[in-house]
């Protein structure tokens, strides 16, 4: 145990120590936020310029009060120019484009034959914003000339909103399915991430032994499987610090953030959203945030964290111990590929079946079964715990995923022990098996 | 079988798949000597060290080390430079003699205090900090040398220790390692370089093929290997009738060897029990003897010879 210490010890050090994990641990977040900010930066500067547009009316059936000028779109009336002469001005002016209505005798010819000029492709925004105004001008005359007043069709908009409930009697809402999906996908991809990048550096930190030839020095004083170990919990624990650091950061940069430009962002969503939105918004908008707190607080916070603890350690134990087997199976870098492939499939496929299925269907067959599969298990599982899974379906997960676990350390540890000593070869799948059937 | 012995290695086999690394090998290494592990390259010497050093377990037989079978808390008591060494080269010099230390059970003040006094003995202080990588082959291996007789050990396993230094570190390599020797420890030492098995061994065993084909003392496997050749200088006017004569007597064998002064030289081989006094007086009969000496088979001598007649 006291050796095991030692190990993880070093390797904790030696990890932590290295440049590129500092810069990664302070760099990364800034360059996140840097990113992030550029793309506000420049959408805010995007929807700043005003566009204009002109209308050509040839039908006579859009009055001024249609074309309402926002923000950031401002509309001006051409009919009396004709189009031909509105286009040539919109190409040779700073216009955004023009809008040809033609005189049409029917609607329905006339909804078809409605044209947009522009010098360059316009934004797919604008054109639905556009086509709404026209809809609704349309269908009003349509309605009207069935007789139908159009006051009757405003006031008969009503929206329903239908509560969910399960049978224990707990309330959920389209609002609170969207945080499941949020909190499961964010565990889940966290995890495929935190795999991916410890995985890789415990199957780097094998071949470094390899490499530097210190590994015979170091399995003549601890056993293999001891070494093993105690690097896939040293880089587990390294990463571990440094996702805690991220979090902090997260925090501190939100709560500067939110300080420095929660108006700006208000501002934003308005500049959005139309007149009608805004309001409802506005009259939720203090009930939404209670909400929003009132439903976190309703999910199974204690379950879900430690199954999630469980699941994280689990599927990363799972794969590191792969990873290493794969380090301790080639001399460089650049040999580990074949081995790769095979590692990386199920843990590509388990995000891919998370976005795809269990967004959509939590309790799905998919789902379910690859929630069961031990190498998709942790993503998929973690994805499905925030809505609810019964336990023993939980339990059969658990279970599957440690006796795997069990059986691929031992078949890892025994290509590691093999392989660590081999210098100078290319193993192929059969030494792999080979290796496996070596006793001693 | 006695206690005299601190490694007994009794029929072991090793096989890996279909291949056999080790076929039914035994060994008595006595405590206090140097012990040569010689052998050509692949005949399993590595397979049989990494076995006393449990990297790999054996599929029969046993190991005795000072009177215990060979089990996980033996490793405090051994020492091993591997032919394949290295250390972590981007890990200070004192930090990963203190980690290395620490793994073969040493504390880590022990350690601390250990690795000044031979940091002082070989003047390499100011290495402390240094990383590996800045340092040049040479130094590394004095470093991994340190590390490896750090903690003391009862039986110390050199394999190839002087490759990588130069003549003047290598010299002080073997050195410490017979002054190890004189304050009680047991060394194995493989290599190929057999004039550094006749400067320092004082038990040899040789390994072909995955079978031990020799072992004992050198000397008596040097007597064992005696072909009763005399290396003979003699200054005479009459070398032809002198040589004739010897041939009614003796085996003469065309001489290989230089002497300073001219005249005859040959080697003699006694024959028919005829002892090395009879050819002296012989000699002494037909004119001055410059020269006299037993041909002793070299380790390398003896080394060629056992591995043909093995094959």
């Amino acid at each position: 145990m006291k050796r095991l210490r030692l190990i993880i010890e070093r390797e904790f050090i030696a990890k932590v120590r290295n440049k590129s994990f500092i810069v990664m641990t302070f760099l990364s977040p800034l360059l996140m936020i840097g990113m992030g900010a550029l793309v506000f930066f420049l959408m805010k500067k995007n929807d700043e310029k005003v566009k204009k547009i002109v209308y050509v009316d040839e039908s006579g059936k859009f009055s001024k009060d249609v074309f309402v000028d926002s923000k950031t779109v401002k509309y001006q009336d051409f009919t009396a120019l004709g189009i031909e002469d509105s286009k040539k001005k919109v190409e040779e002016g700073d216009y955004y484009g023009a809008l040809y209505i033609p005189k049409q005798d029917s609607l329905e010819v006339l909804a078809k034959s409605i044209e947009f000029f522009s010098k360059d492709s316009p934004s797919m925004s604008i054109m639905e914003s556009l086509e709404d105004k026209i809809d609704k001008v349309l269908r009003h005359e349509k309605l009207t000339s069935f007789g139908i007043d159009i006051a009757h069709i405003e006031e008969s908009k009503i929206a329903s909103e239908i509560k969910m409930l399960n049978f224990s009697g707990e309330k959920s809402s389209k609002l609170i399915n969207g945080l499941k999906i949020g909190v499961g996908a964010i565990a889940g991809y966290l995890l495929m991430m935190f795999v991916m990048i410890y995985g890789t550096s415990v199957m780097r930190s094998v071949i470094e032994e390899k490499t530097s030839r210190i590994i015979e020095v170091i399995v003549s004083s601890v056993k293999p499987f001891q070494l093993m170990l105690g690097k896939i919990i040293g880089n587990a624990s390294a990463g571990l610090l440094q996702f805690f650091i991220w979090g902090i950061l997260f925090l501190v940069f939100s709560l500067v953030a939110s300080s420095f430009f929660g108006v700006d962002m208000m501002e934003m969503q308005s500049a959005k959203v139309s007149p009608e939105q805004m309001e409802a918004i506005q009259q939720t908008a203090t009930n939404k945030g209670e909400m929003i707190v009132q439903e976190i607080f309703r999910l199974p916070l204690v379950k879900m964290f430690f199954l999630f603890i469980f699941y994280f350690l689990g599927g990363y134990m799972l794969y590191s111990s792969l990873f290493a087997a794969v380090g301790a199976a080639v001399d460089n870098e650049t040999d580990t590929q074949q081995f790769m492939m095979p590692i990386m499939l199920p843990l590509i496929l388990a995000v891919y079946v998370g976005f795809a299925t269990v967004i959509n269907d939590p309790h799905g067959p998919v789902s379910v079964i690859f929630s069961y599969i031990p190498f998709t298990s942790p993503i998929v599982m973690l994805m499905r715990i925030p809505f609810g899974v019964a336990w023993w379906e939980i339990a059969i997960s658990m279970l599957l995923l440690i006796l795997t676990f069990i059986v691929i350390v031992w078949v890892a540890a025994k290509i590691y022990r093999v392989g660590i000593l081999m210098y100078g070869k290319k193993a192929t799948y059969k030494d792999l098996w080979k290796w496996i059937r070596y006793n001693g | 079988m006695s206690m005299n012995n601190l490694l007994e290695i009794n029929n072991v086999v090793k096989r890996y798949g279909d291949y056999t690394a080790l076929n039914n090998v035994s060994m008595h290494i006595p405590k206090g000597s140097v012990f040569g592990l010689l052998g050509p390259n692949g005949a399993g010497k590595t397979s049989l060290i990494r076995i006393i050093n449990q990297i790999t377990m054996p599929d029969a037989g046993e190991i005795i080390l000072d009177g215990e079978k060979l089990a996980p808390n033996h490793i405090e008591h051994i020492g091993y430079l591997p032919e394949e060494r290295g250390l972590y080269k981007s890990m200070k010099v004192g930090e990963q003699a203190l980690y290395l230390a620490q793994l073969k059970g040493l504390s880590k003040s022990e350690a601390k205090k250990r690795l000044k006094y031979w940091f002082d003995k070989f003047d390499i202080g100011a290495w402390w900090n240094k990383k590996i990588e800045e340092l040049s082959k040479g130094m590394a291996q004095k470093v991994q040398f340190i590390v490896t007789v750090l903690h003391q050990p009862k039986l110390l396993i050199f394999d190839e220790p002087f490759s990588g230094f130069d003549p003047i570190n290598a010299q002080l390599i073997a050195k410490e390692i017979l002054q190890l020797r004189d304050e009680g420890a047991t060394i194995i030492f493989s290599t190929h370089r057999m004039e550094s098995v006749e400067e320092m061994c004082d038990y040899i065993a040789l390994i072909n093929k995955s079978n031990k084909i020799l072992d004992g003392k050198l000397e008596d496997i040097k007597k064992e290997f005696r072909t009763n050749t005399f290396q003979v200088g003699l200054a005479t006017s009459n070398s032809k009738e002198v040589e004739q004569k010897l041939k009614e007597n003796f085996e003469v064998l065309p001489a290989d060897f230089k002497l300073l002064n001219e005249g005859l030289k040959l080697n003699v081989k006694l024959t028919n029990g005829s002892s090395p006094n009879d050819l002296l007086s012989y000699l002494t009969n037909q004119g001055q003897v410059q020269h006299f000496v037993e041909l002793v088979p070299s380790a390398n001598d003896i080394f060629i010879q056992a591995i043909h007649k093995n094959s």
